[in-house]
């Protein structure tokens, strides 16, 4: 193995700042309670009670480890070798059950009886309404008028698992919406509830919580792919909305001599197209006009339909630790279909953007190692894949 | 360190034994939205806060978000509104509120400095808490802009002092554990706000967010030094009540003050 000069991802600072990133820009009703989840959240994570509930739950609930399965059929088309981390083989269908049964019990733990969420794909809604359900809480998800549209299954799935969901009417009525419609609940809410926040954006501590929360994820990826090639994959790979597969995967491969590689969709490029700004709660690239509106995003993928990114990917985009590459739309369906009948795994659309990333650039991967994070299952996306294949 | 246009109109009313009134207008909402600020200064508001309107307004209620909507749909910007300010003779101190994306976008210190240039004397940035307030604190302190902060009912006692120490022009007391929009009742919370926060400061201390019928007006600013009355205000303006429509109800508020 070489020499790597290459560093873990780091803490942020006291101020919860990724370099110039981050921060904790939220109305002061909501300052009290960002200290207190920042306290109990370093309390919980060192203590070995909560550690092991939770390494339980991830084992014997979420299905912890997920396997990273190599795909032989499209690793001799491409002419590399592709390994998928299966996250879409957890409970609930992503990687998005990591993050939402840590907050859970961190919620539990700090008194809290109801949680608050949004979602994009409805995929971190399913995940927080099963871990309430699960831990006896109430649950409220918001999700944008569009997205409610396009995602009925999981909106039917939420209600079934006994969460109120409610329609963001607002704005663009995808996701910035609904975070938008859940920090107002929050600010009307924070004694009773828990705003569990799925991706690492958001104020902190969420964007150094919840990478916390999916470190797990890379840990397992990087003993298994060391387990059979004997070194880090030359490539890791993940799709980029908010962040949080990314973010996961990144952690395990960050100190090893590893390129990574995060792609955003090309309509909701917050790092290709964007330009710092400061919106739910944090300092990061955001696509914006000259006066500092928000800009809505425009993707086939709900997950990923966001004008902003993490902040610590816009850290690592401009220390250049990491590097992210938007994929057309049009590019996407294609992967989706390419994933299917070649490895006969239907991936979630967020992750199709990984592969259409990998598949755009085969000739400069020939011969290199490729491990892709499969964040999620696409049985979500299909109604809206019949559509756009009619 | 003397007060600023917005705190003095605050104080005077004050140690007149009156009771404050700030009034929220939308800026660009509407043609008429110059005139509508006029009307208000008119019917008794000692000063004026002019929403800008910013695309994602998470301490904003439907009302308010609505009438952001509106006027960003009509064209709106913050240039815009800060160029139509600028040598308007509105008839009392104004303020800003705006999100700080807003100011961040522009440059702190340009922002700060446009907000001089225009005749704007204060700023309200509700996504602003006070652990990220330095940069533009410092801003607005070299360009002469009084940064109005806000306490929420949340906040331990010890953040209060804090808070008042950097405010100016008066300290936005949140009455509610929740965004800006009417409610049928008085939370308790107001009352509660502006009793935690008058004995910590000399700064006027006035009661927002909830306060939508001049009943509630006299009943939140009994403890404090007035209120701020934002959606009540906007919902008329939305509704095409024109300048003289909004004057008349803020009139309204402004009899039930002076009366107690």
């Amino acid at each position: 193995m070489t020499e790597s000069a290459n560093a873990p991802l780091q803490d942020p600072s006291p101020d919860g700042r990724f370099g110039d990133f981050g921060g904790q820009f939220v109305p002061e009703t909501l300052v009290p309670a960002c200290q207190e989840l920042e306290r109990e959240f370093r309390a919980a994570w060192v203590d070995p009670s909560f550690r092991a509930d939770l390494d339980h739950l991830l084992a014997e609930y979420a299905g912890r480890p997920s396997p990273l399965t190599e795909c032989h059929n499209l690793s001799e088309e491409f002419g590399c070798r592709l390994f998928v981390k299966r996250e879409d083989l957890n409970h609930t269908g992503s990687h998005k059950i990591n993050n939402v049964l840590g907050q859970a019990l961190l919620a539990k733990r700090m008194g809290k009886t109801r949680l608050v969420a949004e979602t994009g794909a409805g995929q971190h809604g399913v995940a927080t309404a099963t871990a309430a359900a699960l831990m006896d809480m109430e649950c409220c998800v918001f999700m944008g008028e569009v997205d409610v549209a396009r995602q009925e299954l999981n909106v039917f799935r939420m209600r079934l698992l006994g969460a109120e969901v409610r329609t963001a009417m607002s704005g663009s009525r995808t996701l910035k919406d609904a975070v938008n419609e859940a920090m107002r609940d929050w600010v009307a809410t924070v004694v009773e509830s828990h705003y569990c926040l799925g991706s690492v954006n958001g104020p902190h501590p969420y964007p150094w919580m919840v990478r916390t929360f999916h470190e797990v994820l890379g840990r397992e990826a990087r003993d298994q792919s060391e387990a059979v090639l004997g070194a880090p994959p030359d490539v890791v790979v993940a799709c980029v909305g908010g962040g949080s597969n990314a973010i996961g995967i990144f952690s395990g491969f960050a100190d090893a001599p590893t390129e990574l590689v995060g792609v955003e969709p090309a309509g909701g490029a917050a790092i290709g197209r964007g330009v710092p700004g400061v919106v739910h709660g944090s300092v990061s690239y955001l696509m914006q006009d000259e006066f500092g509106q928000v800009q809505e995003a425009e993707s086939i993928s709900a997950g990923l339909d966001y004008p902003g990114v993490g902040p610590e990917h816009a850290h690592l985009s401009a220390s250049g630790r990491a590097r992210y590459e938007p994929v057309t739309d049009a590019e996407v369906v294609e992967a989706f279909q390419l994933m299917s009948r070649a490895e006969g795994i239907i991936p979630a659309l967020e992750s199709a953007h990984a592969l259409a990333w990998i598949s755009r650039e085969r000739a400069s991967l020939a011969g290199k190692s490729v491990v892709m994070n499969l964040s999620g299952r696409g049985d979500k996306d299909v109604a809206q894949m019949m559509d756009i294949l009619s | 360190m003397s007060a600023g246009p917005f705190e003095a109109a605050l104080r005077a009313r004050r140690d007149a034994g009156g009771k404050c009134l700030v009034v929220y207008v939308t800026g660009g909402l509407g043609d008429d939205w110059l005139d509508t600020a006029r009307a208000v200064a008119a019917a008794g508001a000692d000063a004026i806060e002019i929403g800008v309107p910013f695309s994602d307004p998470v301490m904003d209620g439907p009302t308010i978000q609505a009438a952001n909507d509106l006027a960003l749909a009509a064209g709106a910007t913050p240039t815009g509104i800060l160029d139509a300010l600028r040598g308007a003779d509105v008839g009392a101190p104004l303020a800003v509120m705006t999100y700080y994306n807003i100011a961040f976008r522009m440059g702190l210190e340009r922002f700060a400095e446009s907000l001089v240039a225009a005749g704007v004397s204060g700023c309200i940035l509700p996504d602003l808490p006070l652990e990220e307030a330095g940069p533009w604190l410092e801003a607005a302190g070299v360009a002469g802009v009084e940064p109005i902060l806000l306490a929420a009912p949340t906040a331990p006692d010890e953040r209060l002092p804090e808070i008042c120490a950097v405010s100016r022009g008066f300290v936005y007391g949140v009455g509610l554990l929740g965004v800006t929009g009417v409610r049928s009742e008085l939370a308790a919370s107001a009352v509660e706000i502006a009793t935690r926060l008058k004995p910590v400061t000399d700064l006027p201390v006035l009661v927002g967010v909830g306060i939508g019928t001049p009943e509630q007006a006299v009943e939140a600013s009994a403890h404090g030094d007035g209120v701020i009355v934002g959606s009540a205000v906007v919902q008329r303006m939305v509704d095409g009540a024109g300048p003289e429509g909004v004057g008349e109800l803020v009139a309204s508020f402004r009899a039930a003050l002076d009366a107690g």
